[in-house]
This record gives C-alpha cells, sequence and structure tokens, in this order.
C-alpha cells in the first residue's frame, strides 16, 4: 500500500524555529542569522557594528562554532551580551541549538540579537533558525565566482554583505559578474559593499540595520 | 557531517506517517540538487537507525531534481550551469531559477494497515 507523504525534511526544525521566532516576538527582540565561509569577516562586522550601534541599541550575540569561544570573547569585549555555542563538529546551528541559547539570554534586556552561524558556505542556509533576516558575509579574496559555486547559499539570504572591498585594487575580481550571479538567484536581495578594516560602506549597512527594527 | 540529524527526521516522517502498518517496505524521497545531501550517507545512517524499527531494511529511493533556470526572456528552460547564469538561446540574464530547492519525502509504501 502506498502512503502519500510530501512532508518536508526539515519540517521538525522549522517548527521550532518558528517557536524561536515567537519568543523573540514576545521580548521585542529583532533576531538576525549571519552567514559565510570561514574567514569572510563575520566576527569582524559583528564587532564593528557592536562598536557602533553599542551606544543606541541593547545588543546581544549568540556565537556558534565548532570548538572553542574564542568568538564570543571577542563579541563580550566590543559590549554584547554573548552566548557561545559549539556544536562538536556540526556544520551549522539548528534551530534547537538557538532555542537553547534564547533560554540563557536576557532577552527583555535587548533590542537586537546577531547570531554567527558556523563558518560555512554549503549548508546553513537549508536549517531555519528563527531570526527574522538571513544574511550572508561574502569577501573580495574568496573570488566572484561563489554565487555560481554555491547557488543554495545565495538563494536562502534577504542582505548580502560584500566585505574586505579594500582589498579590490589587489585582487582580481569581477564586481559586476559577482552581483549578476546574486541578482539572477536572489532578486532584489540587499547588497552592502563594505570593509570592516577601513570602515568604508558601514553606515549604509548600519543605518539598514537600525531600520529593521521599525 | 548533518546527515545523521537528516535522516532521523525521514525515520520519524515515515514512522508518523505509517501509523499501525506492519513494516515501511520503501520511502521515496525528492532531493533538489541544491540541497546539500549525499545519498550514501543517509544510506549509511539509514542502515543504523532504522534498526528495530519497523521501517528496518525498508529502501530508500533518492529522485534527484536539477536546478533548472528559466529565461523570462525567450522562455527557455535550462540547467543551472556553474560558471554562468546566461540564457544559452538568447544570452540575456533576465532569469529565474524554478527548481533545485526540493527536499522532501514524497510517499512511502507499507505493509498492513496504517490504521
Amino acid at each position: 500500500m502506498n502512503i502519500p507523504v510530501v512532508e518536508k525534511i526539515l519540517s521538525s526544525n522549522d517548527t521550532l524555529a518558528d517557536e524561536n521566532r515567537a519568543m523573540l516576538d514576545a521580548a521585542g527582540v529583532f533576531g538576525i542569522n549571519m552567514m559565510a565561509s570561514p574567514g569572510a569577516g563575520k566576527t569582524s562586522l559583528i564587532e564593528m557594528t557592536l562598536q557602533r550601534l553599542g551606544g543606541e541599541l541593547r545588543l546581544g550575540v549568540i556565537e556558534g562554532d565548532l570548538a572553542t569561544s574564542l568568538d564570543a570573547e571577542r563579541a563580550q569585549r566590543a559590549g554584547a551580551t554573548a552566548i557561545q555555542i559549539n556544536t562538536g563538529g556540526n556544520c551549522h546551528l539548528e534551530a534547537y541549538m538557538i532555542r537553547d541559547a534564547l533560554r540563557q539570554l536576557p532577552l527583555s534586556e535587548l533590542d537586537l540579537l546577531i547570531v554567527e552561524n558556523v563558518g560555512n558556505l554549503v549548508c546553513p542556509a537549508n536549517w531555519k533558525l528563527g531570526t527574522h533576516k538571513n544574511i550572508l558575509v561574502a569577501s573580495i579574496p574568496e573570488g566572484d565566482d561563489k554565487p555560481y559555486k554555491y547557488p543554495g547559499m545565495y538563494r536562502g539570504v534577504e542582505a548580502v554583505v560584500i566585505n574586505k572591498v579594500d582589498l579590490l585594487p589587489y585582487v582580481p575580481f569581477r564586481m559586476d559578474y559577482f552581483k549578476q550571479g546574486i541578482e539572477v538567484l536572489n532578486p532584489g536581495v540587499e547588497i552592502f559593499s563594505l570593509s570592516c578594516r577601513t570602515g568604508e560602506g558601514m553606515e549604509a549597512w548600519l543605518t539598514w540595520l537600525k531600520g529593521l527594527r521599525q | 557531517m548533518h546527515e545523521l540529524s537528516v535522516t532521523q527526521n525521514i525515520l520519524s516522517i515515515a514512522l508518523k506517517h505509517a501509523g499501525q502498518a506492519e513494516s515501511i517496505t520503501d520511502i521515496y524521497l525528492v532531493i533538489g540538487q541544491l540541497s546539500s545531501m549525499v545519498d550514501d550517507c543517509i544510506q549509511f545512517y539509514w542502515d543504523i537507525i532504522s534498526e528495530g524499527t519497523i521501517a528496518q531494511g525498508a529502501r530508500l529511493h533518492f529522485k534527484r531534481l536539477p536546478a533548472m533556470m528559466h529565461c523570462q526572456h525567450c522562455q527557455t528552460e535550462y540547467p543551472l550551469h556553474e560558471t554562468s547564469f546566461v540564457c544559452p538561446t538568447c544570452a540575456t540574464t533576465n532569469v529565474v531559477l524554478v527548481s533545485g530547492d526540493e527536499f522532501y519525502v514524497e510517499s512511502i509504501q507499507v505493509q498492513g494497515d496504517p490504521i
């Protein structure tokens, strides 16, 4: 006997993600999920964001990493309430990990929560966390072919940050080709070009982030 | 490295839909090209975690769907290419991705009455 099912394999994760979203909404916290390959500059972007917005918004950070609490310590030094999740080898964060972390955070004392996903361009976007926006941090030295090689990740986000634009004079990188790939996969997605090192382009990113809460 | 939790989800979905059936003999999965899943890896975990359940020994069938592009200018459909998204017919980039994200259990085959 054949039984039709048609159920998404990750539906149980999606359900937990919805519960996380409700928890954030009830506390009035806006959540973003930041994804990238290792070394793109996620932690640097979080540090810069904390330094620039720390006076206006109360910020929390959930750091996902295979091991160590180095990133959470960096976020704490930059002024955030930070929780570290060590995935113990798992290649992405899942909604149940975020649920556990949310229970440890003083949500009523936060305005914006940034989740730093595990550095990986293959699968994190498949697992919803319950955050309001997914953001991909790309960087110039990674090369301009990444949207073409990792289309799944570029599909699953609401904004792309292109970091390390100060290296454009030194690295072959066709910005038009890169942006064309993103535009095909994800029409109308927000794109921010910036450098965490020089501060160039940070203003547009920060303005967008602040606007999300309204 | 994420296939273990994925395989556990497949098992729980299959068991839920099988109800009171005696056994599950086949599970049909639909996996788009952009879902980062490895068939062999799912099969490896499946043999371990289905042991002792009514799904033990069930055959997993993987229906792989290619990632397809659709040109909104000339209506050509063509498979996603890794280095260029330009339409092979009219050379525009007025194209959208129309499939490849799929990742679901389509159906199961059981022996015995599920109710």
